[in-house]
């Protein structure tokens, strides 16, 4: 195929760069093909300024039916691969039919973009925004460039922030009171508590927290969920007695976690649960599950 | 199985070595090119050795150690990052976020300790946040050895007083905290290993338990080297806090352990001060917690810092430490009724220790001692429990030991009660060490009373106590006791003639009840102080002041008698006649001639009633003969009686030669050179010559029964008495006669018959030579032998 893709090389180049690209923040963006590269980062209402570029291959006349850039904010769900969901979708016309023989620069605008949603690589679903301008051609296919950027949007530290208490246990064998001290963390939080135990009749070997992810996809009969571990944390060794208090500090920098996203255009949700394990002995385990909600704050 | 258990411990240990020391290796190479990155991903990894269950605390220990000296070195380069500007607080933050906890802790005070060093957050912050972490570590062993390590990196960094780190935020009230609040968790950690396991590793856990005593009691040492700890605070916070945890524990091991070492670690100033508190927790404690050896070394302490010096006491005084003890004692014993009675003993021992060393002057005390160790004792019987008659002992020696003198313990008057509980056994030993302190130290017990006291106590030796059961009693160690009490009774002494008296009768109403065992022994000396009184009043003329109830000689020689006939009724007739015959001397130095003869008298009733083998007889009639030639005080009559008597005597001994050797010892008895009155010559010559025919008779004997006529040394013996009563000029014995024995034993010696015999010879040619001598001296002497012919 490698001689057939030279013979159809795209008669132009096209450059997406954005107006403050040089200042504006970079962070890394897991691509299809598994490579990581640095993208643009924008968060909802912000206005997006750039340039587009077309570059005829020396010596070349583009013809065209006309030359557009457009705003799209997708959703790809990995059952429906290839498939996007387009969720936003705004266009700009750069230019009139017409016929290119030399390197030609197209100021766009978007402004106060609406950007609800995150930017997020997950097990089973993508969303993405990208910029995609579009040279239409008759008869041959159009010459199409895209360019990924990000998208994160901050939200102000919650006004309740209550703190998970809970008394559980097995009866007449282990009761513990655990408590974290709040139920919403920002991504750089830490995560402070204490786990009380209220009675030990069972030969513990030790406890460990993890922090768990469930992303679900699709709705109805076709939903799918898929769970991961992103953090072990042992937070005791040995067999506590009644009446040990144990601390709990798990910072969350360490581990590549997102806010908490609710059902995102009926199409996923991705939910957090801190997983308080016990395990005994014979190593049979003992867990509690609570579900925390992740949020992103600014960054200073 | 054991033997492979030991080797698997090995082996494991030997991985865990190469473990550590691989990851080491990386963390090295990691520290030397500054990669913080790595360097706390290996020493992490490296600390992972330390999770394992597998080894001994002894080997754990050892796994341990290499740990901590790789720790060190991240220490430094903890602090060198810190230097380069790494922020020492992203640091803290940094090594927390390993998965494992026991090496994120051990990491963590590792950069906890650089970071109090930094001084940029409050010591105390760091130290409360470090401590309270690492209850994460609730697996006995890694938490000990996890907190020991938070309690060695922060020992030179607490905020003491005119420490660095004290400042406005951290005082030495933090310090306290801090190493109060490892100390309680160490020693949880350290209690609850005793309940987790099976049942049947109970002694190996117990002794794996004491391995690690040392982590949980340092923490105590470095309390105690807190110098912002003052008396006040001791009081008030760091005492009452340890004891909390020590009673609250419930662990027999850790509350014997933690009350021993508070007592070693904290200044007996202290300890002075704060005795109601500490003596309070005792009676708290389990009841098999060996108090008694806490409270003992406490009391130790106590007694050598009193001796330490003179300064001291009034504090003593002033704190009542004395009462305090003994009150803490009997709450002590209360609170614990299995106690074994051992247990009680050793405390009020210690008790009485303590007493005698800090209150010298309160007798009172040390009686109040032994009277609540009596009414213990009371309850319990008499003590089969070897060691604890051995701790009786050692408190009864107490006193002695103190005050070097049984007179002061005379006058405790539950001294002899404890005694009671002895069994005959330990008191004989209590006994003995008694009258070895009197002997040593030369003590005067010198009035009746007492003397009264003293024979009660040592009552041991002087009666059989709860009759018999002395015949598996060593006849060497009978007779080394009983020598013992003889000695005493010699010390016994007073100048006063009316207090010797009652002395005298005091220990002579205690010996006799002695037995026919004893009185042998302890009646002697008895009599021989009582003669020395007499010769002391012997001096004296009449009692100038004409008392009648006074003491004379021959109150003295009415008691002598009935004492010395208590050895009649023993019998020990010999013994008896012995003294009888030293009791007539002394009544004849004191001119009583009746008492004399009454002395006399009994002695030769008893030769002739009681003596009756014939070594004995032969023995006594010497004795006979020699007290009665010194005799002065006789009339002639009672002389002639005495005398006449002791000849007859002499001559109904069952052997010849004894016949013959008793009858010219009898010669004496009429030729006393200092006595013109008892020279009679003839009688001299007629005890000699019936010698001379009882020699005959012997030889005839021998010759008829065994062939030869046997020795010649009578004959030289009476030869040697005549030339003695020749020499005295006894006008009876002459030339003529000397001439004729001289013969006589020269023709016996060249007999056929007679038996060769050197020393015979020897004899006979010495008294030749002696005749020759005396010829030769010239003068009277010389004039006298001269026609002797030899």
């Amino acid at each position: 195929m490698n001689y057939l893709v030279g013979a159809f090389k795209p008669p132009c180049n096209i450059f997406i760069s954005f107006a403050d690209g040089r200042s504006r923040k970079q962070v890394p963006l897991k691509k299809e093909n598994g490579k990581t590269v640095m993208a643009a980062l924008f968060q909802s209402q912000e206005n997006i300024v750039g340039e587009v570029v077309i570059e005829p291959i020396h010596g070349k006349k583009v013809e065209h039916n006309g030359v557009k850039i457009e705003l799209l904010g997708q959703i790809e769900l990995y059952f429906d691969r290839g498939n996007f969901y387009d969720f936003t979708s705004l266009v700009r016309e750069l230019d009139v039919p017409g016929e290119l023989y030399e390197r030609k620069a197209y100021p766009f605008e978007f402004s106060t973009v609406e950007m609800p949603y995150e930017s997020y690589n997950g097990v089973n679903v993508r969303l993405r925004y990208i910029l995609k301008v579009t040279v239409s051609r008759n008869y041959v296919s159009n010459i199409v460039e895209c360019q990924d950027f990000v998208v994160r949007n901050y939200t102000p530290p919650p006004s309740i922030n209550n703190s998970i208490k809970m008394e559980v246990g097995i009866e007449d064998c282990l009761h513990i009171e655990f408590e974290y001290s709040k139920s919403k963390y920002h991504l750089k939080d830490v995560i402070v508590g204490k786990i009380y135990f209220l009675l030990v009749r069972i030969k513990l070997k030790n406890m460990e927290l993890e922090i768990r992810r469930r992303e679900s996809t699709g709705s109805g009969p076709n939903t799918y969920v898929e769970t991961e571990t992103l953090a072990k944390f042992e937070l005791m060794d040995g067999a506590p007695v009644r009446g040990e208090s144990i601390p709990i500090r798990l910072f969350l920098s360490p581990y590549e976690l997102t806010p908490t996203y609710r059902n995102i255009n009926n199409k996923f949700s991705v939910k957090y649960y801190l997983n308080l394990v016990l395990v005994d002995e014979e190593d049979r385990r003992y867990f509690k599950q609570q579900e925390f909600t992740m949020y992103r704050i600014l960054e200073t | 199985m054991i033997a492979d258990g030991v080797e698997d411990e090995e082996k494991w240990l030997a991985a865990g070595i190469a473990g550590l020391q691989q990851n080491a290796f990386y963390m090295h190479r990691a520290l030397d090119s500054n990669n913080l990155r790595d360097a706390l991903k290996y020493s992490a990894q490296m600390l992972s050795e330390l999770r394992t269950s597998r080894l001994s605390p002894h080997k754990y220990y050892e796994l341990y150690m290499r740990a901590f000296d790789e720790l060190r070195k991240l220490e430094v380069f903890f602090k060198e990052e810190a230097r380069r500007g790494c922020s020492i607080v992203d640091l803290y933050e940094l090594v927390q976020h390993a998965g494992n906890i026991l090496p994120r802790l051990y990491l963590l005070c590792t950069v906890g300790s650089v970071y109090i060093k930094s001084k940029e957050a409050p010591a105390k912050d760091v130290l409360k946040d470090l401590v309270e972490m690492c209850r994460g570590i609730q697996h006995p062993v890694r938490g000990l050895f996890l907190r020991s390590y938070l309690a060695q990196v922060s020992r030179d960094k607490l905020p003491d007083i005119g420490s660095e780190y004290e400042g406005d935020a951290d005082t030495v009230v933090d310090a306290v905290e801090f190493v109060l609040q490892n100390f309680t968790e160490m020693n949880k950690l350290w209690v609850r290993m005793q309940h987790q396991g099976p049942a049947r590793e109970k002694e190996k856990r117990e002794k794996e338990r004491s391995e690690l005593r040392d982590l949980v009691g340092k923490n105590l040492h470095v309390l105690s080297q807190i110098e912002g700890i003052d008396l006040d605070m001791y009081k008030d916070t760091v005492l009452p806090r340890v004891l909390e945890q020590v009673v609250n524990c419930k662990d027999e091991i850790a509350q014997y352990y933690l009350m021993d070492c508070i007592i070693q670690v904290f200044p007996d100033e202290y300890h002075l001060q704060t005795l109601d508190v500490l003596l309070g927790a005792f009676p708290q404690l389990q009841p098999a917690v060996d108090i008694k050896t806490v409270l003992s070394r406490l009391m130790e302490r106590l007694s050598n810092y009193a001796a330490s010096s003179a300064d001291v006491l009034p504090e003593f005084l002033q704190v009542e430490a004395f009462a305090k003890l003994n009150n803490a004692i009997g709450k002590v014993i209360e609170a614990q009724p299995d106690m074994p009675i051992l247990g009680v003993i050793t405390l009020y021992s210690s008790l009485l220790t303590f007493t005698l060393h800090v209150h010298p002057d309160r007798l009172d005390y040390a009686d109040q001692v032994l009277g609540a160790c009596v009414n213990k004792l009371s309850s319990k019987g008499k003590l089969e429990d070897n060691k604890a008659t051995k701790q009786i002992v050692a408190l009864l020696s107490a006193p002695l030991d103190k005050y070097n003198d049984i007179v002061t313990a005379l006058k405790l008057s539950n001294y002899p009660r404890v005694l009671e509980y002895l069994d005959s056994e330990t008191n004989k030993v209590m006994a003995t060490v008694i009258i070895q302190s009197i002997m040593k130290n030369k003590t005067r017990v010198s009035t009746a009373d007492r003397v009264e006291a003293l024979f009660e106590l040592i009552k041991g030796l002087i009666k059989d106590l709860d009759g018999g059961a002395h015949d598996e009693v060593d006849e060497d160690d009978f007779k080394e006791e009983q020598n013992s009490v003889a000695r005493l009774i010699q010390l016994l002494h007073n100048d006063d003639p009316e207090e010797m008296f009652k002395i005298i009768c005091t220990v002579r109403k205690h010996i006799l009840g002695g037995g026919p065992k004893r009185l042998p022994f302890t009646v002697p000396p008895l009599v021989f102080s009582s003669l020395k009184l007499v010769r002391q009043l012997q001096g004296q003329e009449e009692n100038p002041f004409g008392e009648e109830d006074s003491t004379t000689p021959k109150k003295i020689f009415q008691l002598l008698n009935q004492i010395v006939e208590t050895l009649c009724n023993i019998p020990a007739p010999e013994l008896a006649l012995q003294l009888y015959l030293q009791c007539a001397e002394a009544a004849n130095d004191c001119d009583l001639e009746p008492v004399a003869y009454e002395f006399f008298t009994q002695a030769y009733i008893l030769y002739e009633e009681e003596i009756s083998d014939s070594r004995a007889q032969i023995t006594a009639i010497h004795l006979i003969i020699g007290t009665l030639q010194r005799m002065h005080v006789f009339g002639v009559e009672n002389r002639d009686t005495l005398t006449h008597k002791a000849t007859g005597y002499s001559a109904k001994l069952l052997k010849k030669p004894d016949q013959c050797r008793a009858v010219y010892a009898c010669s004496h008895l009429f030729w006393v050179d200092d006595q013109d009155n008892v020279k009679d010559g003839e009688r001299v010559l007629l005890c000699l010559k019936r010698a001379l025919r009882i020699a005959n008779a012997a030889q005839q004997m021998s010759n008829a029964a065994r062939g030869s006529a046997g020795s010649v040394t009578l004959f030289v013996e009476i030869l040697n008495k005549y030339l003695y009563f020749f020499e005295k000029g006894n006008p009876q014995i002459n030339v003529a006669a000397i001439q004729s024995l001289l013969e006589l034993v020269t023709t016996e010696m060249q007999s056929d018959s007679s038996t060769p015999d050197p020393a015979a010879d020897a004899f006979f040619a010495s008294t030749l030579r002696y005749i020759e001598f005396q010829k030769q001296k010239g003068g009277a002497v010389g004039e006298k032998y001269e026609p002797i012919k030899a």
